[in-house]
């Protein structure tokens, strides 16, 4: 992948480091240093999409909640969907494990690929699709089980085979939870930290060995040090899961983000609220260098929510 | 009249008026203790005496001194096992249907609960015709049994374990569901190994209730045919049976004759009737308070 | 690093299957189904059970002399089915019942309501359940060893049989009085505060704000409560079966023994009329027409209880 075109001059340079700064962008990628291969990357070829968005718009009942979503989601990448309040990127993303299906009324039109493949197909069975489509959710939700029985939840109604206590270990490991519950896993998961939950919220939904990890706001509700505990479990995450995340913490966004979709809120004749995605690109080309006007007051915070 | 004498001045009889408002409602509350305290005196004063060893063991007879209450004991033992097995599905299934699965835009569903609401406020009387007519005789033909009974005591209860049942799955959070299907569960398993279990505690506090407003029925088994005068336990679901208040009915009928040889009696029967009530509700709100979910 | 890089490579791309159809699934929401609607079936079942055998009362026993009449002596000879009586019985020993219930019981839920601190709330409540709880039978025992001989007649010396209306419907009265206060209750908890704070404000004092303002607000939901209790009165059994006798009567007397609808009922289904008999069939036709009467009330209960609950929400 291409970087970031060097800056013209030291005070060009300085202005984006500025902006930058102020966002939190990784310096070495605005400094046009080739990206470097470390735990953080991963050798890759050409870009493999995993979902590919057309024209796609959500409704419930009669008038849209979202439109105009054009876009590839890619593999082992961390996406993200950012915009003010109401502008439906927690509705587009509760699409692509087809989430929607549980709310009456709730319609999608245009192509949801899935690689390849017709999410939305008279085929396909919602079921699968969450198997290998998981979601965390704003609000941690553990189960009012122990810790152990919460992980063990997915692969016991998947019928997973193996060893139970094994499978636990493993994706209480990759949710780098292990270490602090190793030794409490019978005990009630409501005992835990606003943070611990949410992480095993995310161990539980790695249990079930997904393709795909969708993260609505995942650390909306939680302290910033919990927050920072998940951004980082997040960029390992990516080497073997592909993510996308809804947040409208634009910092975060910028730190985690390979590809970033920026929504927008629109105003019908009739004061119906939709949304509709303005730009796809690069999560640096957004935040240093966005093509649309209406991105660029949005990320330099000219615009609040 | 300053305007300080014209404030101070004028509450003085108001207030009369409001303290005694405040003790007429005061009074209400307190006529309605007291005549449930009357009432539990009155009862333990004539029957106190006669609750032993023998009253629960002996079956009815001819002497009082010799009858006891142990057909009546093990025939509202009966009459409650049989209800508890027919309502505990059927009622939690129905709940679970009209919480989970239904539409409630659809007419039929709102139809349905019209339906359930009405049936917790038809007369329990009624309920026993019901029985009479098609479990004790016309299609199901059961005769005057024990298994009658206690199907007609379920259909007249079933409102409640529906409804307190629909409470308990209702409050079990929306997000609980949502974790479950986004793993890639389906309704049903999602409903059975997870909102069921976390429902359970307010499931069994509404079945403990309904079944103790089963137990102190009496008038749905008169006329289904409860035997007044029986002198054994129920042998089997096709038995003829007795129950507590019908026995009581019973010696409360033959005291009208016999005042202090059958009163005692009939005092000591509904003392254990009460007794046995109690002790259900107390579990009830002990299971309620021990294992209720605070979300 | 290799190795999860070419594992995640590896990981075959997923296909989402054939919508298999869930077979279990839907033979489980079969049956839910099923078991819902033997709620229905209860219902309908309760209608045709009476239907059938009133129709066929019907051709024996006219409509209007059913109506009517003013005799009930369905089991002598010559047989009178006027159900006049019955009727009289039954809303004469209710109207006592009320007369007792509805103060109180309002007087008890205003009071809990308004003016009970929290603490005081949490021991009555408990205790008017307890009164919820105790079964007809025991009431009835109590109307008539108790009440009707040391309060009416030793006590207040009136001149009472030992079977009569006035102690049935007293008795009922507190029968129904919790589910009276408790509706009523509701009611009245459910009015806003801000009402009674703009009353407050005004210079009025709890009694204006309670009788002025809370009650008309929630009137609604009392009117519900009552209509419930009236159709509890109506369609309660034992405690008129023990405690106001067997006797039909057409005289708005109180100290008389009355029979009501469901006192009727209980007292001829001992379990032995033949089917198909005379006496079979008054059983039914007295249901229907007990059936009828509460379905009305509850209906116009229900609709009350739905408007103070809108109009709050």
């Amino acid at each position: 992948m291409e970087r970031v075109t060097e800056p013209q001059d030291r005070q060009e340079e300085e202005q984006e480091r500025g902006l930058s700064q102020r966002i939190g962008v990784r310096q070495d990628a605005t400094a046009g240093a080739p990206a470097v291969d470390g735990p953080a990357t991963v050798p890759r070829g050409p870009r493999e999409a995993i979902f590919g968005l057309e024209e796609v718009q959500v409704s419930y009942g009669p008038k849209p909640a979202v439109r105009g979503v054009n876009f590839d989601i890619g593999k082992n990448e961390i996406t993200a969907l950012i915009g003010p309040s109401g502008c439906g990127k927690s509705t587009l993303i509760r699409c692509l494990n087809r989430m929607n299906d549980l709310i009456p009324g709730a319609r999608v039109e245009g192509k949801v690929l899935y690689h390849g493949q017709d999410l939305y197909g008279a085929q396909v069975d919602a079921v699968e699709v969450r198997k290998r489509i998981g979601m965390v959710f704003q609000k941690p939700n553990p189960f009012p089980k122990s810790i152990y029985d919460n992980i063990a939840f997915g692969p016991r109604v998947l019928g997973m085979k193996g060893s139970m206590d094994e499978i636990v270990e493993r994706a209480l490991t990759q949710g780098a939870l292990w270490e602090e519950v190793k030794d409490r896993l019978k005990t009630n998961a409501f005992g835990m930290s606003g943070g611990q939950q949410q992480r095993l919220c995310i161990a539980r939904c790695l249990a079930v060995n997904p393709d795909v990890i969708l993260m609505d706001e995942p650390c909306s509700a939680l302290d910033p040090i919990s927050t920072g505990k998940i951004e980082d479990l997040m960029m390992e995450l990516k080497q073997d899961y592909s993510i996308v995340i809804v947040t409208h913490n634009m910092q975060q966004a910028a730190r985690v983000s390979d590809k970033t979709a920026f929504f927008t809120v629109e105003l019908d004749d009739e004061e119906h609220r939709s949304g509709r995605v303005v730009e796809f690109d690069d999560t640096e080309k957004i935040f240093t260098n966005p093509a649309d006007s209406r991105t660029e007051a949005y990320v330099t915070g000219k615009v609040g929510e | 009249m300053s305007e300080r004498q014209a404030i101070e001045a004028a509450p003085a009889a108001r207030r009369a008026k409001d303290t005694a408002f405040r003790l007429a409602l005061m009074a209400c509350l307190g006529l309605s203790i007291l005549l449930l305290g009357v009432l539990l005196y009155d009862v333990v004063k004539d029957g106190a005496g006669h609750l032993d060893w023998h009253f629960v063991s002996s079956f009815t007879s001819i002497s009082a001194d010799k009858a006891g209450a142990q057909a009546a004991i093990w025939g509202t033992i009966w009459l409650m096992g049989i209800c508890a097995v027919f309502i505990v599905p059927v009622g939690v299934a129905t709940a679970i249907y009209l919480e989970e699965y239904a539409d409630n835009d659809r007419w039929y569903n709102r139809l349905i609960e019209v339906n359930i609401q009405n049936l917790a406020a038809v007369p329990s009387i009624v309920y026993g015709i019901l029985g009479l007519a098609f479990l004790v005789r016309g299609p199901l033909s059961l005769g005057n049994t024990v298994l009658a009974g206690g199907l007609t005591l379920g259909l007249l209860v079933l409102p409640v374990v529906i409804i307190s049942g629909r409470e308990a799955i209702r409050a079990v959070p929306p997000s609980i569901r949502e974790g479950s299907m986004a793993l890639g569960a389906t309704q049903w398993q999602t409903i059975w190994r997870q909102v069921l279990p976390a429902s359970i505690p307010g499931i069994a506090t509404g079945v403990i209730l309904a079944l103790s407003r089963a137990i102190g029925e009496t008038a749905p088994l008169i006329v289904v045919g409860a035997a007044t005068v029986i002198a054994f336990n129920p042998e089997g679901l096709d038995s003829q049976f007795t129950a507590l208040p019908i026995q009581i009915f019973n010696w409360i009928q033959r005291a009208s004759n016999d005042v202090n040889d059958y009163r005692p009696l009939a005092a000591a029967a509904i003392l254990l009737l009460m007794i046995m009530l109690i002790l259900m509700n107390s579990i009830a709100i002990w299971l309620r308070n021990r294992y209720e979910q605070k979300w | 690093m290799e190795a999860s890089a070419s594992a995640a490579g590896a990981r075959a791309v997923p296909t989402l299957g054939a919508a298999r159809r869930r077979w279990g699934e839907l033979l489980v929401k079969a049956l839910l189904i099923l078991a819902t609607l033997l709620s229905v079936l209860t219902t309908t079942g309760i209608v045709i059970a009476l239907l059938r055998e009133t129709i066929d009362f019907f051709g024996s026993v006219g409509v209007w002399e059913f109506l009517s009449g003013t005799k009930w002596t369905p089991l002598f000879e010559p047989a009178s089915f006027g159900v006049r009586p019955l009727v009289i019985g039954t809303f004469l020993i209710t109207g006592i019942a009320l007369v007792v219930a509805a103060p109180l019981g309002l007087g008890a839920a205003i009071y809990l309501s308004e003016y009970a601190k929290p603490r005081v709330r949490k021991t009555i409540k408990p205790i008017l359940e307890i009164l919820a709880g105790v079964p007809t039978i025991v009431f009835g025992y109590f109307a008539l060893t108790f009440f009707t001989p040391t309060i009416l007649q030793d006590l207040l010396h009136l001149k009472v049989d030992l079977f009569n209306a006035l102690a049935a419907g007293i008795i009922m009265g507190f029968m129904i009085l919790p589910t009276i206060a408790s509706v009523a209750e509701d009611a009245m908890s459910a009015v806003p505060q801000s009402l009674r704070e703009g009353a407050y404000g005004l210079g009025a004092s709890k009694l204006q704000v309670s009788v002025r303002v809370v009650f008309p607000a929630a009137l609604s939901g009392i009117v519900a409560a009552i209509v419930l209790g009236v159709s509890r009165a109506v369609g309660e059994t034992m405690i008129v079966l023990l405690a106001a006798g067997a006797v039909a009567n057409n005289a708005l007397n109180p100290s008389e023994p009355h029979q009501s609808l469901a006192a009727f009922i209980g007292a001829t289904a001992g379990g032995d009329a033949p089917t198909g008999s005379i006496e079979y069939k008054t059983i039914f036709a007295v249901g229907m027409l007990l059936f009828v009467i509460t379905l009305i009330m509850n209906l116009i209960s229900i609709r009350f209880v739905r408007k103070y609950r809108q109009v709050y929400e």
